[in-house]
């Protein structure tokens, strides 16, 4: 493992295999009555929030919690950054407060990259611009995994606004790593024209490609990407890439239906079918505490889950 | 009796004579005396330069000094000093300063801070627009009429074909210069680099090479149309170098820039958002690089320009989309091309000394600097050591150490800079 979660690219199959093994390990304390293990006792995490996720922020908080570390919580309103403070001076900052891992979110890509250069800890990517978020990656592997067995052949679909989604780039990095036959859904004005250099294949029309999938992976509709006139209206988008019952009904029994969160329902995905037995949205967010407490195990600390300390 | 200085047994190159031997130059006073074996130098301060070259001082069309405005980033006698540094004996020095150079005020407050500082010719540029905002025209006429050669909006395009064709036109009255930085604006707005697989893969919006290569093939139609005469500044994207050929051999009053390191980078080189590789126009594709190397050898594009452009330590070193693009260079360019492009052969030592003295001068209209190295010619020289390393790292003699070349070993040191007989660098270090 590197010291840093930056990309998913960072991150070998193998390793990929060993955090899902140890998240694996880990999923097991959430179902405690007291949900901790001292494994990371006396050191720091930060969770440095340029951008508001409420989700990403409380796992990530519950994960290090989970493992007995000191969490701080840096939001960027009400604080010196809102004052104007530099990433720089926070950095120096919170490297003098002897942070051992920082966990950044920010709207600019990249900018997990510009704070190692400051910081002696661990960086973990929670999501940069429209780069990418790997650790959903690793949640949404995960959950894959768990459901379905394997990696290896499985036919998966990413369908939206590839393009402006960082974790459309981690998820499909991830995948064809692990040997996935990924295939990006929307329309060519939010598919990178390069995108087949990933790895993947790309297609325009979601209705050829649904019957053919073991996963179908809605993303989010930025709505505020509307104005840039990369499509005609969300009303079009919605009827040409939205995930109707219609088109749940076209795809194979036991394919399932992913969404990082948070969902518009009756954008992107239908209300109801976000609600059908096969869409998965609820185990993913269960399982995004069990990745991220991996990640903060391995990257900081220990050799395997024996040595975590699994007292009840 | 004036003061003498001979520089023994340097290879002279030249491209406006196309002197290329080893030879003795000897100069006097500001002047230089004579050129050739076993010159008389009889009470000279002797120098021995064997196995060094000498060359016409280096020109810069394309620097950015920063004052008035911005004198934590580089002043004028900063941005000298790293000029003559670099060898250069005349730098243009852009006019998107604050205020900006759209009137004779502020370009007589560069020359004078220039004058005092003694290090370096500085030629500034005036706007083409008013405050640079591409609407009216700036006061072409008034700064023509004291000397100024060339006009530029640079940092971004005129944007309304209407404007810049009455600006070449009206220019033709002066037989001065308009110099464009060529970039769609509404194609490259919110682009960070090179639209391409890199920038997909970094999550950077991206600048197309069309939207240079648009802007360049208008400017070019404009230029035909009025007969004005038009400088494409650092170009970066091979289709602009094939409208550029299109457009010379059609005959429209048509030079042209590259920067080194547009010459040296490429887009690949961001993936570590390193914000000194964050410049504008964007460091592009391989082939877009080669494309600029032939053009260059082929001498479609005439000069080398650096783009010299300081910024801040707490600027620059912010995330990358809010850091400002731009990188220096005039501590670095001659070295860059004699390692990058030079040494491996690509470009004849003759011809990069053209394109970074004679043929920048030529544009800029100065006939005291490129060259000829003949007696009664201005000494407007520079001294190098072709084979020294060095590792680029600071401090710099600039103010700002914004450097896309930052720990890169480059091949060629400077020594020696003489501006009209005087050694403003002398073994490689100012001298007062």
């Amino acid at each position: 493992m590197n010291k840093h979660l930056l990309s998913i690219n960072d991150v070998s199959a193998e390793d990929i295999v060993r955090i899902l093994d140890v998240a694996e390990s880990f999923r097991e304390v959430g179902t405690r009555v007291i949900k901790k293990v001292p494994a990371l006792r006396g050191r720091t995490v930060v969770n440095l929030f340029y951008e508001n996720s409420t989700r990403t922020r409380i796992s990530f908080e519950l994960a290090a919690k989970r493992l007995s570390a000191d969490v701080i919580n840096f939001t960027t309103s009400g604080t010196s950054v809102a004052k104007g403070e530099s990433l720089k001076d926070t950095a120096l900052t919170l490297q003098a407060m002897g942070a051992d891992a920082i966990v950044i979110r920010h709207s600019s890509s990249g900018a997990p990259y510009t704070l190692t250069r400051w910081v002696r800890g661990s960086v973990l990517n929670a999501g940069d611009g429209t780069h990418e978020h790997p650790t959903q990656a690793l949640l949404d592997l995960y959950t894959i995994r768990e459901k379905l067995g394997r990696f290896e052949g499985l036919r998966v679909a990413i369908c939206g606004d590839v393009l402006h989604s960082r974790v459309a780039r981690s998820l499909s990095f991830a995948l064809v790593k692990m040997g996935a036959d990924v295939t990006l859904v929307g329309p060519p004005t939010l598919i990178p024209p390069d995108a087949p250099a990933w790895g993947v294949q790309v297609s325009f029309d979601m209705d050829e490609v649904l019957p053919k999938l073991d996963v179908c992976y809605m993303l989010r509709v930025q709505r505020e990407r509307q104005r840039q006139q990369y499509v005609p209206s969300v009303r079009e988008y919605a009827r040409l890439f939205g995930l109707t019952r219609e088109r749940v009904a076209m795809l194979p029994e036991g394919a399932l239906i992913m969404h990082p969160g948070p969902m518009n329902r009756g954008v992107e995905i239908d209300s109801d079918v976000a609600d059908l037995p096969q869409a998965v949205m609820e185990e993913q967010v269960t399982n995004g505490i069990a990745i991220r407490m991996s990640l903060l195990y391995l990257l900081l600390g220990g050799g395997g889950p024996e040595e975590a300390g699994h007292d009840a | 009796m004036p003061e003498r200085t001979a520089f023994i047994g340097a290879r002279v190159v030249d491209p406006v004579s196309g002197r290329d031997e080893v030879a003795d130059v000897l100069v006097e006073g500001s002047v230089v005396a004579d050129v050739g074996r076993d010159v008389s130098a009889a009470g000279a301060t002797r120098l021995d330069c064997h196995g060094l070259v000498l060359a016409p001082g280096l020109v810069d069309l394309h620097a950015h000094l920063r004052e008035p405005g911005r004198e934590d980033a580089e002043t004028v006698e900063t941005g000298s000093r790293a000029a003559a540094a670099g060898g250069f004996t005349a730098v243009a020095a852009m006019a998107n300063t604050d205020p900006v150079a759209d009137t004779p005020a502020v370009v007589e407050e560069v020359r004078s801070l220039a004058a005092r500082a003694g290090i370096c010719d500085v030629f500034p540029v005036g706007a083409i627009t008013r405050g640079l905002a591409g609407e009216e025209m700036a006061a072409i006429g008034e700064m023509a009429a004291i000397g100024v050669r060339l006009f530029s909006d640079d940092g971004h395009c005129v944007p309304a074909a209407r404007v810049l064709r009455n600006a070449l036109q009206y220019a033709k009255a002066f037989d001065v210069v308009i110099a464009e930085h060529c970039e769609d604006p509404s194609l490259a707005e919110g682009g960070q680099m090179h639209e391409g697989y890199h920038s997909y893969t970094l999550g950077l919006p991206g600048k197309p090479a069309e939207s240079e290569e648009i802007i360049v093939f208008r400017d070019l139609a404009l230029a035909r149309l009025t007969g004005g005469r038009l400088h494409l500044q650092h170009l970066s994207a091979g289709g602009s170098v094939e409208l550029l050929r299109w457009a010379k051999a059609a005959g429209v009053r048509v030079t042209a820039e590259v920067t080194p390191h547009h010459l040296v980078f490429l887009d690949e080189d961001l993936v570590t958002y390193d914000t000194n590789f964050k410049v504008n126009p964007p460091l592009r594709s391989p082939g877009d690089r080669e494309a600029l190397r032939a053009a260059l050898a082929d001498g479609t594009i005439d000069a080398i320009a650096t783009d010299h452009a300081p910024h801040a330590v707490e600027d620059k070193e912010a995330e990358f989309d809010q850091a400002p693009p731009g990188t220096i260079g005039l501590e670095t360019a001659l070295a860059a091309v004699l390692t990058h492009l030079v040494e491996p052969g690509l470009l004849s030592l003759s011809r990069a000394i053209e394109a970074l003295s004679t043929a920048p001068a030529r544009i800029l209209g100065s006939s005291e600097h490129g060259g000829p190295i003949e007696p009664g010619r201005p000494a407007n020289l520079v001294v190098f050591d072709p084979s020294a390393d060095w590792i680029v790292e600071p401090p710099f003699v600039s103010r700002s150490r914004n450097s896309a070349f930052l720990g890169r070993t480059l091949r060629g040191k400077v020594l020696h800079t003489v501006l009209r007989g005087r050694l403003v660098v002398a073994d490689g270090k100012a001298q007062r």
